[in-house]
């Protein structure tokens, strides 16, 4: 275990010397930036026509499928890859660490990259919600009595989720190919096909076959329960899955590389 | 320390590494000499734990390679052909992620003492990516030996380096090697007559020799060749060169030189040389030319051939 954490740890601050990593933050926060400045403008237009929910965070968390979709393969792709091309990774298999540990470590420490990314968009809500301590306000309030904090919570876990999914992938990918660029559209294509691709045989098809598609659809356990505030196993269980299908082949990737 | 039985590798069709059989003492330093492609990487790779053997078996520091990878991984050092380093780190960040991934106790002092070893001290806030090859080469030396292991695997860990940083390394290795087991390849032959105790010769997977280099070396030195320059014309001096008595295997070379053998014990230089300046030739150059490992390789190939005919 503590060398999963040794592994993220130093991935982690890797990406803070990675140009490429600053990229991905800044298109990410860029991006989220103008979407929730829009959604609010939009908001306050219809506040003065006197109808329309709340501003909430959906939003901004609902754009992130889209920009995981581009920037995840962009993370991984040198993780294993990278090592396997400089020679590094004949170091970490023959150091005393388990071939998953190695994986995991990966995995988490791109996990963390993202988890930081997600720390800065709390910004938003905090807006939103204003910092009013005691009879003192800090920041005005611009819902009141507050924003709906369940909606965020549940809202904020799918993201990770999805994150933590499109990592996994992606470290299995890069743990396949000693190019980066391979590693990069393979993982790519396999986020489109998971995200958009897979979900339209399901308005096609009817009965079960359209549920099964509609099962392995990664829309719809994202926009159908956790961006709406609804937390359920199911869609718990389908990410789970996926993230260990991605260590599994990422592990199983590391062994064959040692038999070969 | 390191014991290995009947170890065969094979790389699709082809065999790297065929039944080799060796051990290796606790204080002892073995070298592994070999040409490219003669099996060395894989070996040194089975006994890390990198990759699997495809048949045969090794105990290393106690512990078989395929069983017990990861208790072995825990007691050995290794140094891999091409150095891994990650350049984005210092020096010291570097040996501390490796002292991590040992769970090495206080790894800051340790990754300064695997520094010390190998005169990198000074440059342990530098980051690797500015290193020199020799630089490199060193901290890949520390890597392997910030654990204290108890067998040390070098692949080629002189490479690259400048004649002063050869010697100091050499004398690193002197230095570790007198309480612990090192295993390491090269393809200098001098390289490995000034630190192992015993040389494994190996060649297309096979170990063809095994012994100290003393010995090795007197077995190979029952003649010795020279090359003679002159002058002029390299026919006319060959010549003149096979009628000295004691001279064998004369053979004419490009501008103006001959090389020829004469049997241990029975130095025909003198009258070489006396013979050329009588024949009138100007004399520029007259010198010993060590066999090379192709010519080793292929001295002992015959050796062994011609006593299995005599058996």
């Amino acid at each position: 275990m503590r060398n999963i954490w040794t592994i993220a740890k130093r991935e982690y601050d890797h990406y803070f010397i990675s140009p490429i990593a600053y990229v991905v933050a800044f298109l990410i926060l860029l991006t989220t930036g103008i979407i929730f400045a829009i959604n609010l403008y939009s908001y306050i237009q219809y506040a003065f026509q006197s109808f329309g929910a709340a501003p909430d965070i959906s939003p901004v968390t609902g754009s992130f499928g889209f920009l995981l979709v581009l920037s995840v393969p962009a993370l991984t792709m040198r993780l294993l890859a990278d090592e396997a091309r400089m020679g590094t990774l004949e170091l970490l298999l023959t150091a005393p660490v388990r071939d998953f540990e190695l994986v995991a470590g990966k995995w988490l420490g791109g996990l963390l990259f993202i988890l930081s990314i997600l720390a800065v968009t709390l910004i938003y809500p905090i807006l939103l919600n204003g910092i009013v301590i005691g009879n003192f306000t800090l920041l005005p309030q611009l819902v009141t009595p507050s924003i709906d904090r369940q909606l965020m919570f549940s809202s904020y876990l799918g993201v990770i989720l999805v994150s933590a999914s499109f990592l996994a992938i992606g470290v299995g990918f890069s743990a396949i190919f000693t190019n980066q660029i391979a590693a990069f559209f393979s993982t790519l294509s396999a986020f489109v096909f998971l995200w958009w691709l897979i979900g339209f045989p399901a308005s096609v098809l009817q009965g079960t076959a359209a549920e099964v598609f509609r099962y392995l659809s990664m829309q719809t356990h994202f926009y159908e329960a956790f961006n709406q505030g609804r937390i359920y196993l199911t869609d718990i269980v389908y990410f789970v899955s996926l993230i260990a299908l991605g260590l599994f082949t990422a592990t199983t990737a590391v062994e064959i590389r040692r038999w070969s | 320390m390191i014991q290995v039985n009947g170890l065969t590798k094979d790389y699709g069709a082809r065999r790297a590494i065929d039944n080799l059989t060796f051990d290796a003492e606790q204080g002892e330093i073995v070298g592994f000499l070999g040409p490219n492609g003669a099996g060395k990487t894989t070996t040194m790779r089975i006994l890390t734990g990198y990759m699997p053997p495809t048949d045969g078996t090794a105990i290393v520091a106690g512990y078989d390679i395929v069983e017990e990878s990861l208790e072995v991984r825990k007691r050995v050092g290794y140094l891999p052909e091409t150095v891994p380093l990650y350049d984005d780190m210092t020096a010291v960040e570097y040996l501390k992620f490796m002292a991590d991934l040992r769970k090495i106790p206080n790894s800051n002092d340790r990754a300064f003492e695997a520094l010390e070893m190998v005169n990198l001290a000074e440059r342990a806030n530098s980051y690797i990516g500015n290193f020199s090859k020799g630089m490199r080469q060193r901290m890949g030396l520390a890597q392997a030996l910030i654990h204290r292991p108890e067998v040390i695997i070098l692949d080629e860990p002189t490479i690259g380096l400048d004649p002063a940083q050869v010697v100091e390394i050499r004398k690193v290795i002197r230095e570790i090697g007198k309480d612990r087991t090192v295993l390491l390849s090269t393809h200098i032959l001098t390289e490995a007559q000034q630190i192992c105790d015993r040389v494994l010769i190996i060649n297309k997977g096979r170990i063809v020799a095994e012994d100290t280099p003393e010995n090795l070396q007197s077995r190979l030195a029952g003649s010795q060749r020279v090359l003679v320059r002159v002058r002029g014309e390299s026919d006319e001096l060959s010549v003149k060169v096979s009628k000295v008595k004691g001279v064998r295997d004369v053979e004419a070379k490009a501008d103006g030189s001959v090389e020829f053998e004469f049997s241990a014990g029975q130095d025909v230089r003198p009258q070489v040389a006396k013979a050329v300046i009588q024949a009138g030739f100007d004399l520029l150059e007259m010198r010993p030319i060590g066999l090379s490992l192709e010519e080793i390789f292929l001295e002992l190939t015959r050796d062994n051939a011609h006593q299995k005919k005599a058996s």
